[in-house]
């Protein structure tokens, strides 16, 4: 057996230092004020026996099976609820304590199912154990019927697609309804009745599936019986092995232990010493891995002359060959900038630093992008223009220590799950939340929880109410003057920029549609309320001024101090897994790796000394860029390496045009996505439970994927990269993932501490790791920016060119959905799909009763460039004249009709905002006609 | 809108309404600066063509940015 089992030490550690001794069974340990002595004895080496208690969740005290004796203490206390006190002397275990907890277990056993043998927890069971710990070798009250009244005909609920609950063998210790409150903090479970007639209940009268349930899983980890158990250990067997990896959905990166039977993947379990998650997990991460083992998996490459010819599969040799032929023939017709490539935040700092290569020192160009260009790429350039550097400021263990969280265009509970359980406990706690959002996200209003304040802007008015804001901080004598005299630069001309009357928030109210006095309130809240934390997602960086938006909040966390120590910060919540990584390793047209300039002569020669190649000192183009040479003319072949930019991307008839009307389009991924339809090779990509390599998380942390089986397709996908450029005449070649990321480290100073051994050794890493921070950089910013000074930016609003008009008089925003991930090609093939079936377009009653338009309805949604149909939920999250869809399913194709406004500075798309017309529809269309519900698999 | 105005155009004017409240030299100055630092020389070269065919569609700042490229 090598299943990892993490040390479980019954109660949650304590911070401080370890002040107070105790004795426990004669072993002397020195603990934190608070630990509880079942922890102690834990710390110790001594195992108390338990049930109820586990360490990610605070001590309950209802099993009793902790019982100790402890000197000067009457009775026999639970040592899970009682704290250690200097110089308290424990015994745990002696005759009458054994004696109490077989009579604890002799209960237990008299109402549980007999079957361990034929139970799908049987050798992973804490009840099974703890019958053995405590010696019980009869139950004098009988067992099962004969007992008298019991609780084995309790029902089985498997209503929810990945586990089940099976009541009958519950013991009713309230460890899933703990997990659900503390840990996920959805508070959907509870003890229905008193007594004996206690039991679990996913809400009032239904089943998990129809609760407010987000199957996180964090009570089925919690569970110490087979009562809620994955359907897949059912299904499969208790697995026998486990590798630590990384989790390959949206950029918390999670850790996860792959548990396996050979090797068929049974399930990921949340890794406690996952520095991201710390034990928790999400519905996507925890259980929708099923996409990987997909029949619609492609394992061999295929190749065709045409998209109208059918695809030829054939062997690795003739693809790589075919792909470097063209890619050669092509350049020498029409230039070496003719041809380029995209990298994916869906794969390793290893892969993407592969394919950068290949184009700048094989192709000879810089047209590399990487799909950040949607979504955070005025990120890298705000704060890169503020402090310095392309990411953001903190540790996801930093919110613990905030004391207000001021939230903008992000929806962290859908796209950030197991970040926004961290941040729900902190508010739990007390910490303050501004919410500045044009939807009332599930965050404004949930259980425990409630924003002080939710800016309820209108779409694209961002900036206007970052410099209300900041107003409102000057203009109230709110700055931290001694910060920003010691650390920043740029301020007084900031200042007076700032105190203009007209980002006043009586200003600016009629635009953003938000009250002034809100915004005020916010705004002193923020800056006097403690440490001020800022977290952010695509709704600050799709919009035209994203970039500047960017920087306005950077302005703001300067002015007030909020920056360079825990509980504070700028921090985008990235949409991939890899999004930092795939920007940090040079994949931007414009920058090498560590985000230093194609134009530095310095920085160029480290790379053309390494590479044995002169490379090129100016820019090459941005995917959007790319699309429009590629319909001028001047740009023929792409390698687009696991994105989906046919359904991602803006404008949809644009980039199908563009993808048209190139002469090569190489795609390397899972699935014939959407792209591919355009391509003229295939190539099989690897899942990450294949990869060998790192990813990076939003917080900088870089994390091991460790390959969980050999790849499918029997190459990595940096093997195939380096096997094109070798047939184009280059030299590459690695010997392993851990060689390429040795050459990441020699050449990019921010990286150069970090290691495939170091991070086997230490887990993981938050860049800069390096000399100065040999153990990483958890906080940023500390003593100076990485500029030196913190530089202030006029953030001037200037409104977006897209309005609503009288032909498309309503405002289209985009967004995610817990369930689904991006362009759903990865969670559209798991039973992910039974919450999310199809996309929606939610829309205010009133806007919905002017047209006529009941929930359910089909709905034509067009905007200038587009038309698509969708069904049509009412809403009133969204104001009147805002409406709302996802972009999960290609078949209705939310980005139809999104546009081609970008931001100014990045061209990331301006996804946020699109005018709209919504209009009933009386006839099915053909997109309505294919829609019917996915079959899960 | 994609297909009115050449996407260097667009582009250049989306980029120079960022800086109307400065002065045209100094905002000529940081959109050139903008572009030098993040645009392909096709897309540079295509804004210098097109401000010496007249670029009746360009924004001046930008025009001026495309004349100080240039000049470059």
């Amino acid at each position: 057996m090598s299943l990892l089992k993490e040390p479980d030490f019954g109660t949650p550690a304590r911070p401080g230092e370890a002040t107070v001794t105790v004795t426990v069974d004669g072993v002397g340990v020195a603990v934190p004020p608070g630990t509880s002595v079942m922890r102690a004895a834990k710390e110790a080496g001594l195992d108390i026996p338990k049930l109820c208690a586990t360490d990610s969740l605070e001590a309950f005290g209802s099993c009793r099976l902790c019982v100790v004796e402890i000197d000067g203490v009457r009775g026999t206390p639970a040592s899970c609820t009682t704290p250690v006190a200097d110089g308290m002397v424990v015994r745990t275990q002696n005759e009458r304590l054994g004696r109490l907890r077989r009579g604890v277990m002799e209960l237990y056993i008299s109402d549980h199912p007999l079957d361990c043998l034929t139970c799908s927890a049987n050798g992973d069971c804490e009840l099974q154990d703890m019958a053995g710990v405590t010696g019980l070798r009869e139950v004098r009250y009988g067992s099962g019927v004969e007992a008298g009244a019991n609780h084995l005909d309790a029902p089985t609920d498997t209503s929810n697609p990945y586990f089940d609950f099976e009541a009958s063998k519950c013991i009713a210790c309230s460890r899933c309804v703990r997990a659900c409150d503390e840990v996920q903090g959805t508070l959907a479970l509870t003890i229905e009745g008193r007594g004996f007639d206690s039991k679990v209940a996913a809400g009032a009268g239904v089943s998990f599936f129809e609760s407010d349930c987000v199957s996180c899983g964090a009570c089925v980890q919690a569970c110490p019986t087979a009562t809620l158990q994955e359907k897949s250990v059912i299904e499969l067997g208790m697995p026998t092995r486990s590798v630590v990896t990384t989790c390959a959905y949206c950029g918390v990166g999670c850790s996860f232990k792959a548990e396996l039977r050979g090797d068929e993947l049974v399930r990921m379990v949340p890794y406690k010493n996952g520095g991201a998650n710390e034990g928790h997990s999400c519905v996507k991460g925890r259980f929708a891995f099923g996409y990987a083992s997909h029949p619609d998996r492609v394992l061999e490459p295929m190749v065709r002359d045409t998209t109208a010819d059918e695809w030829r599969t054939v062997s690795w040799d003739e693809a790589i060959g075919f792909t470097a032929r063209r890619l050669r023939e092509i350049q020498a017709e029409h230039g070496q900038g003719s041809i380029g490539a995209i990298t994916s935040s869906r794969t390793t700092n290893e892969e993407v630093y592969a394919v950068q290569k290949m184009v700048r020192a094989v192709f000879g160009n810089n047209n590399v992008d990487t799909c950040a260009r949607v979504c955070h790429s005025p990120t890298g350039y705000g704060l890169k223009q503020t402090f310095g550097e392309s990411a953001g400021t903190q540790d996801f263990k930093s919110v613990e220590e905030a004391d207000v969280i001021l939230v903008i265009g992000a929806n962290p509970t859908d796209g950030h799950p197991v970040f926004a359980s961290r941040m729900k406990k902190r508010l739990r706690q007390g910490a303050k939340l501004i919410v500045a959002d044009p939807r009332r996200i599930d965050l404004v209003r949930s259980p425990h929880i409630e924003a002080a304040h939710h800016l309820q802007l209108a779409p694209g008015t961002n900036v206007a109410i970052i410099n209300a804001i900041a107003h409102v901080v000057v203009t109230e004598d709110l700055v931290d003057r001694e910060f920003v005299a010691e650390r920043c630069e740029d301020f007084e001309a900031w200042e007076s920029f700032i105190a203009q009357p007209e980002h006043s928030p009586e200003a600016v109210a009629g635009i953003t549609g938000v009250p002034a006095e809100e915004i005020r309130a916010a705004a002193r809240l923020y800056a006097t309320g403690g440490n001020a934390a800022i977290y952010y997602g695509l709704g600050v960086t799709e919009h035209s001024q994203g970039s500047t938006m960017v920087m306005g909040m950077a302005n703001l966390a300067m002015a007030t101090g909020n920056i360079g120590r825990r509980g504070v910060g700028v921090n985008p919540l990235r949409g991939q897994n890899n999004v930092q990584g795939s920007c940090d390793m040079g994949s931007f047209p414009h920058e090498l790796p560590g985000y230093r300039h194609v134009s530095d002569d310095g920085v160029r020669e480290v790379y053309e000394q390494l590479w044995g190649t002169p490379l090129l000192n100016e820019p090459g183009l941005r995917i959007p860029n790319m699309f429009d040479a590629a319909i001028d003319g001047s740009f023929k072949a792409l390698f687009v390496q696991g994105e989906d930019i046919a359904q991602s991307d803006p404008n949809t008839q644009h980039v199908f045009a563009a993808l048209g009307a190139l002469d090569l389009l190489v795609v390397q991924d899972l699935f014939v996505n959407e792209t591919a339809k355009f391509a003229h090779v295939l190539l099989p990509g690897t899942s990450f439970l294949e990869k060998d390599g790192t990813f990076t998380n939003a917080e900088r942390r870089i994390n091991r994927v460790r390959p969980v089986m050999a790849p499918k397709t029997g190459k990595q996908e940096w093997q195939i990269v380096c096997e094109i450029a070798q047939q184009m005449g280059y030299p590459m070649h690695y010997d392993s993932a851990s060689q390429i990321m040795d050459e990441i480290a020699l050449t990019t100073p921010t990286f150069m501490g970090v290691s495939f051994d170091k991070l086997d050794t230490v887990g993981s890493v938050q860049w800069p790791c390096n000399l100065e921070h040999p153990d990483g950089t958890p906080i940023m910013h500390s003593d100076e920016f990485t500029r030196g000074k913190g530089r202030f930016m006029e953030t001037v609003y200037v409104p977006t060119s897209e309005r609503s008009t009288r032909k498309f008089p309503l405002i289209l925003t985009t967004g995610r959905i817990l369930s689904q991930y991006n362009v759903g090609a990865q969670t559209r093939r798991t039973a992910n799909v039974a919450w999310h079936p199809e996309d929606v377009l939610e829309l205010h009653p009133h806007d919905a009763e002017v047209r006529g338009i009941e929930d359910g309805d089909a709905v034509a949604l067009s905007s200038r460039v587009g038309r698509t149909a969708l069904r049509a939920k009412l809403s009133d999250r969204m104001p009147v004249g805002v409406c709302y869809t996802t972009f999960h399913h290609p078949v209705s194709g939310a980005n139809v009709v999104t546009t081609d406004n970008s931001d100014w500075a990045t061209n990331c798309p301006e996804y946020k905002v699109t005018a709209v017309q919504v209009d009933l529809l009386t006839q099915p269309t053909a997109t309505t006609a294919e829609r019917e519900p996915v079959v899960a698999r | 809108m994609s297909g009115t105005v050449p996407p260097y155009v667009r582009l250049a004017n989306e980029i120079a309404v960022q800086f109307a409240h400065r002065q045209p030299a100094d905002a000529a100055t940081a959109i050139a600066n903008h572009m030098k630092a993040a645009w392909d020389p096709r897309m540079k070269k295509a804004l210098i063509a097109h401000v010496e065919a007249g670029a009746e569609d360009l924004d001046p700042a930008a025009a001026l940015a495309a004349r100080q490229l240039a000049a470059t």
